[in-house]
């Protein structure tokens, strides 16, 4: 690097933190909730998460104290179905998942040196709305109103008003809530990982870490969506009798469980997948030497992520699906285990190749693999049809997945957290502590979940809540509830260990383990982040580069100073990270907050159908949002570029690709365009199971799809030659938007008017039911893309777009991009496909 | 039924009797193969029991049994192999370089799962269709048992030889030994799976669809099978008793129960049809036809009430006469507690005789 580094006095240093703090502290008092700085928001998320994991874990000992002897009726069977639904609902959505939002959140500015992720509002928001979707899912079972039907929530059961209550509905609508949350940390994850790199750090020289979280937030954007589809399909069953899953209507419950699998497989390596990126942080530091075979584990990950969305069948080995499937399903099971075999040989090989410090840490990490590494042994078995035939739905799948799950992603996060907890507080955990809890949680782990293996083979279904005392369940099921209580004692040791107060250590020290990675440059005492964002070039910069902790610190690097009074980080292109813009982000607000409630409050009175207040509730949420976005995104700056340091000039603002708006417009986008072909993938699986899947009922005929398919083709014209026209002046661009938004209204009647006029009863059998909802699809992203036309000529109008400073109207364009595919697709399905195969 | 406190060597004289049966119809060297493996088995001797698909009284169970030991043997060594790694690597001294410790990557990482998992899925793959013969023709000649799984019990019909329904039963599926058997599965309410781990692997049954399940019994006895699927509150209690019996004396028995006559204690009977009883349940050869509930001839013959939730004694009847729904939550059947305690008593002692 021939960039001289700058050199500041130590009274000009003193300045720039107080301007740094000033511009990134932390308000005090009850205003400290609005913070949406990423330490905060993943310290929040993370706790939350963990609570949620204590919880569900006490409702999981309540279960193994009901099985401990036979025919016990220490809980009821309608309390044991609440309470193993919540359990399996809440470890999953609620702790596994979220956990790793809340450390990416946390960890990925440090490790990828960027003062911020580029939406910290996005990541507030995400924070609020989970926390209040979760409080409301967890605290139905007081209420005797939880979920019932278990984490599945197959219907015919689950679509049971009389069996299910409302708890299905909490199901649905606080887990779709919570979804959105995980959608809105995905784009935030994705983007900030490609877009805000410390400059030098091109993609090959990424953490592991960061590796990991971009492929698991892609796959949370392909495998999120067709849960949302199939919850709005289920809903739409409970709240107005469509009859998607209904057989007497042309229903079928095997599309529910398609779409769930499309989802839960995946869901499984969402969930594994950052368990393994942060061993992967934590062997090479064990190891002390770079990771052996990066690209090896790069491949293996990416391999990973493709090959799990080609598993879902094999959670329905036994639901009678043609053999020849079944067999396609099993090699593919099957086949993923090689990429994992591949990670776990790496952290092996790694070792081999270093000199291994055996620490805490270490010790629930190895300990997690080792327990994993049964779990991937009898995945294996599963993964075999005839096999699965007689395991699947016993306690056999019950040991397995527990196998899976706490080694490959409950160890591995006690391990970070051990190893993380110096770069939270500054301080270390306990060593003596660690130990305790590793051996109480290893042995109990093992002691309460191994016989479930041999009851589960011995005939024991799981889900049941009593039962009978001959058949030699007995023993097995009394060693599986001591154990747990084991188990128990040292997650307990574990957050005994965090809690306690400790004492400052005698000599701080910000790199404990003497780490090589990024994030230990930063000092947990201060909200900056990175204090100034250093040039990378190298894997292990702070093994690698010299000196480079005390020049970071010495605000050597871009960005040492806040002249501004804004919250700026550094946007990078996405192969080689060459700086290309200094981004402002959003500050302290009340309006994420605001926005999150009241969203959730949506969804909330949707449960009860109290729709006044639904409709309430709906308004204050587009007006916050609309609220957020004009005062806080696309701000003209006050001048076009501006010093980053080291003599660099870069644009405040940029628009199109070179933006993070764009590219987070258009990874929502590919969510939503997920579960729009979910959808669809809906419509056409009726028409393979059924000979007439039309029923012979009216369809919404050939007119009136085709006038809304091209009416929506000319909005999107009309957006993109107002797009066109902006650059030269804002008269033809608001004429052509004003135009778009008419057509676009247009359009969305036209949509509505087929199967309107044509009378179709979407209660009456699920052919119009489908043709239905997809058409409502369609038109609520219609309307949404008005809307979104309407806000581009406000912009206009207020001055704040113009033909330099366009931010918006491209990310409105491309937005209508994929609303004309929507469009195109949806009434040519509706409209053409009946007369094709008929 | 098997008792599932034998110990160790205790399993072997039963299972010694399977593979002397098994020799005749397959390879010597790999009936010796299955008898070594199956020996190891029995000394896990956990593994027996009426409902374990470790203790096959089948065909298809045993084969799946002899896969999951083989496997079990295999990833044991497997298991070991990778703790030991890790222990070595774990261990300070000893320094590879890197292209030494990624070799490691390549041959333990991919090449030997490759080949280990091709030949375990390859042969998972040909085993498939012979412990599950495909449908249609085949199948079409099968004796064939209607089996719908209902909230919570079982409605078992058996055809006769014509194809038509001869009788119909509950909560106890009878088949004859070393013959294969057809169930069709439907429900008419929820998703429930139709299991009887002895003999094979399971099968949903699916509102809306029906299913087809082949199974044989080679081993009489009397074996306990289950829903499998999650179906409400009384899923814990929606079990069925197996009974593989000989030929000749499921021939019999069908013939027996195809004429049953449940009208020999006339008091109880007018007593039953008088409280309404008949109006969800039937038994032959009186004009009970309810069809709501499970038929009750020969109910004296079964072992459990509620589907396995007492033990079919008079008196376990009269209490699940009185309130259903305290043993089995969730059962439709209302409770009777209001009728006279003399007449309770009448009729499951009525219930009890019918054998």
């Amino acid at each position: 690097m021939s960039i001289e580094l700058g050199n500041f006095t130590a009274e000009e240093r003193a300045a720039q933190e107080e301007r740094l703090r000033k511009v990134w502290g932390t308000p005090k008092g009850l205003r400290y909730w609005t913070s949406v700085n990423n330490s905060e928001i993943g310290l929040w998320y993370a706790c939350t998460a963990f609570a949620f994991m204590l919880f569900a874990g006490g409702l999981g000992l309540l279960m193994r104290l009901q099985l401990v002897v036979p025919n016990n009726n220490f809980l009821s069977a309608d309390f044991f179905n609440q309470a193993f639904t919540l359990h399996g609902t809440v470890m999953m959505f609620l702790f596994a998942v979220p956990i790793f939002e809340a450390i990416a959140i946390f960890l990925l500015p440090s490790m990828l040196g960027a003062r911020e992720l580029p939406f910290p509002r996005l990541s507030a928001f995400g924070y609020w709305s989970f926390l209040l979707g979760g409080v409301f899912v967890c605290g139905s079972i007081f209420f005797n109103a939880a979920p019932n039907a278990g984490w599945f929530m197959y219907p015919p059961l689950a679509t049971d008003e009389k069996y299910s209550g409302i708890g299905a509905d909490i199901w649905l609508l606080g887990l779709s809530f919570i979804e959105v949350a995980s959608i809105a940390a995905a784009v935030e994850i994705i983007v900030g990982i490609m877009k805000c790199r410390a400059p030098g750090m091109r993609i090959n020289l990424m953490p592991m870490f960061a590796w990991y979280l971009l492929i698991v937030a892609g796959m949370i954007l392909f495998a999120f969506p067709p849960l949302i589809a199939g919850d709005l399909l289920f809903e739409m069953e409970r709240m107005f009798d469509w009859p998607f899953f209904d057989v007497a209507r042309g229903g079928d419950p095997l599309l529910w469980q398609h779409l769930f699998w499309i989802f839960g497989h995946p869901e499984v390596y969402i969930i594994f997948l950052p368990a393994i990126a942060l061993m992967a942080m934590i062997v090479p530091t064990f190891s002390q030497r770079p990771i052996v075979g990066y690209s090896w584990i790069v491949l293996a990950a990416v391999g990973t992520g493709f090959l799990s969305f080609g598993l879902w069948v094999h959670h329905m080995f036994a639901t009678g699906l043609p053999q020849i499937s079944l067999a396609f399903f099993s090699a593919a099971s099957e086949a993923v285990v090689i990429p994992t075999g591949v990670q776990i040989f790496v952290f092996v090989a790694t070792m081999l190749a270093g000199r291994v410090i055996f620490s805490v840490p270490m010790l629930f990490g190895t300990g997690g693999l080792i327990i994993f590494v049964i779990g991937g042994l009898t995945g294996v078995m599963v993964a075999l049809v005839p096999f699965d035939w007689q395991a699947h739905d016993t306690y056999f799948v019950v040991a397995h997945l527990h196998y899976v799950l706490i080694g490959g992603m409950l160890f591995p996060v006690v391990a970070g957290i051990y190893y993380y907890f110096p770069f939270v507080t500054g301080k270390k955990l306990s060593d003596a502590w660690g130990k305790a809890a590793f051996w109480l949680m290893f042995t109990g782990f093992n002691i309460a979940f191994f016989p479930m293996h041999l009851s589960g083979l011995r005939g024991m279904p799981r889900r049941v809540f009593t039962y009978p005392q001959d058949i030699g369940w007995d023993w097995f099921n009394l060693i599986s509830t001591v154990g747990a209580f084991v188990f128990a004692a040292g997650v307990a040791t574990f957050v005994i260990d965090i809690l306690r107060p400790k004492p400052a250590p005698s000599e701080p020290n910000l790199n404990p383990w003497n780490s090589g990675t990024l994030e230990w440059t930063n000092n947990p005492a201060e909200d900056w982040g990175m204090r100034s964002v250093p040039i990378i070039s190298s894997r292990y910069p702070l093994w690698d580069q010299p000196n480079l902790q005390a020049d970071i610190e010495a605000g050597r690097f871009y960005l040492p100073d806040a002249k501004s009074g804004r919250r700026e980080t550094l946007v990078t292109s996405v192969l080689d990270a060459t700086p290309i813009q200094c981004l402002r982000v959003g500050g302290t607000s009340y309006v994420t907050i605001v926005a999150a409630l009241a969203l959730g409050g949506v969804f909330i009175a949707l449960t009860f159908k109290w729709w006044i207040a639904t409709i309430i509730c709906s308004i204050i949420t587009f007006a916050a949002i609309v609220t957020w976005l004009w005062r806080g995104t696309a701000q003209i700056p006050e001048a076009p570029e501006t010093d980053v340091g080291l003599g660099l000039k870069l644009p405040i603002y940029v628009s199109g690709p070179a933006s993070v708006g764009w590219w987070a417009m258009f990874i929502t986008m590919v969510g939503d365009g997920t579960a729009f072909a979910s959808l669809i993938f809906g419509y056409f699986f009726y028409w393979t199971v059924h000979d007439d899947f039309t029923a012979a009922a009216q369809g919404p005929g050939v007119v009136w799809p085709i006038t809304a398919l091209v009416l929506f083709v000319a909005a999107w014209g009309l957006t993109l030659l107002a797009r066109q026209l902006n650059e030269k002046g804002p008269n033809g661009a608001r004429i052509a938007l004003v135009a778009a938004i008419i057509v676009t209204l247009a359009a969305c009647g036209a949509g509505l008017a087929g199967p309107y006029l044509y009378a179709m009863d979407p209660t009456a059998h699920v052919y119009p039911a489908t043709v239905w909802i997809v058409a409502i699809w369609a038109v609520v992203h219609g309307v949404v893309g008005a809307i979104m036309q309407l806000y581009c000529l406000a912009r206009s109008l207020a001055g704040k777009m113009t033909g330099e400073y366009d931010q918006d109207i491209r990310n409105v364009a491309l937005y209508w991009h994929f609303m004309a595919f929507t469009a195109v697709v949806t009434f040519a399905v509706v409209g053409l496909f009946p007369l094709v195969s008929a | 039924m098997t008792d599932d406190r034998l110990t160790g060597s205790e399993c072997w004289p039963i299972r010694s009797r399977l593979f002397i049966g098994r020799i005749t119809d397959r390879a010597d060297a790999r009936s010796f193969y299955r008898a070594g493996l199956m020996l190891a088995a029995s000394l896990l001797c956990s593994c027996s029991g009426p409902q374990s698909a470790l203790d096959p009284a089948g065909p298809e169970a045993e084969d799946v049994a002899i896969l999951f030991f083989t496997m079990v043997v295999g990833g044991a060594l497997i298991w070991c192999s990778v703790v030991g790694i890790l222990f070595y690597a774990s261990r300070k001294k000893h320094a590879y370089d890197a292209g030494q410790a990624s070799r490691i990557i390549l041959w333990c990482g991919v090449v030997f799962p490759t080949i280990v998992l091709g030949a375990l899925l390859s042969y998972a793959v040909w085993l498939m269709p012979n412990i599950r013969p495909g449908f249609g023709e085949a199948n079409a000649r099968l004796r064939t048992i209607d089996v719908a799984g209902e909230q919570f019990w079982w409605r078992v019909r058996y055809q006769n030889a014509e194809g038509s329904a001869a009788f119909e039963t509950a909560n106890e599926v009878r088949v004859p030994v070393g013959e294969r058997v057809l169930f069709k599965l439907t429900s008419p309410d929820v998703i429930h799976s139709f299991w009887i781990p002895v003999l094979g692997g399971k099968m949903d049954v699916i509102p809306g669809r029906e299913n087809h399940l082949t199974l044989m019994a080679e081993k009489p006895g009397t074996y306990r099978g289950v829903c499998a699927e999650f179906c409400g509150p009384s899923h814990a209690f929606m079990a069925f008793t197996v009974v593989a019996m000989e030929p000749g004396a499921f021939e019999d028995w069908t013939k027996a129960r195809a004429s049953f006559d449940g009208a020999r204690d006339a008091e109880g009977l007018a007593l039953f049809l008088k409280h309404g009883c008949s109006a969800c349940h039937a038994i032959s050869g009186t004009e009970a036809r309810g069809t709501i509930g499970p038929d009750l001839s020969g109910f004296g013959e079964r072992g459990s009430v509620g589907v396995g939730a007492l033990v079919n004694t008079q008196e376990d009847i009269a209490r699940f006469i009185r309130n259903p729904s305290e043993i089995k939550p969730g059962a439709r059947m209302p409770h009777f507690s209001m009728l006279p305690e003399t007449d309770i008593q009448r009729i499951a002692a009525y219930l009890k005789g019918l054998q």
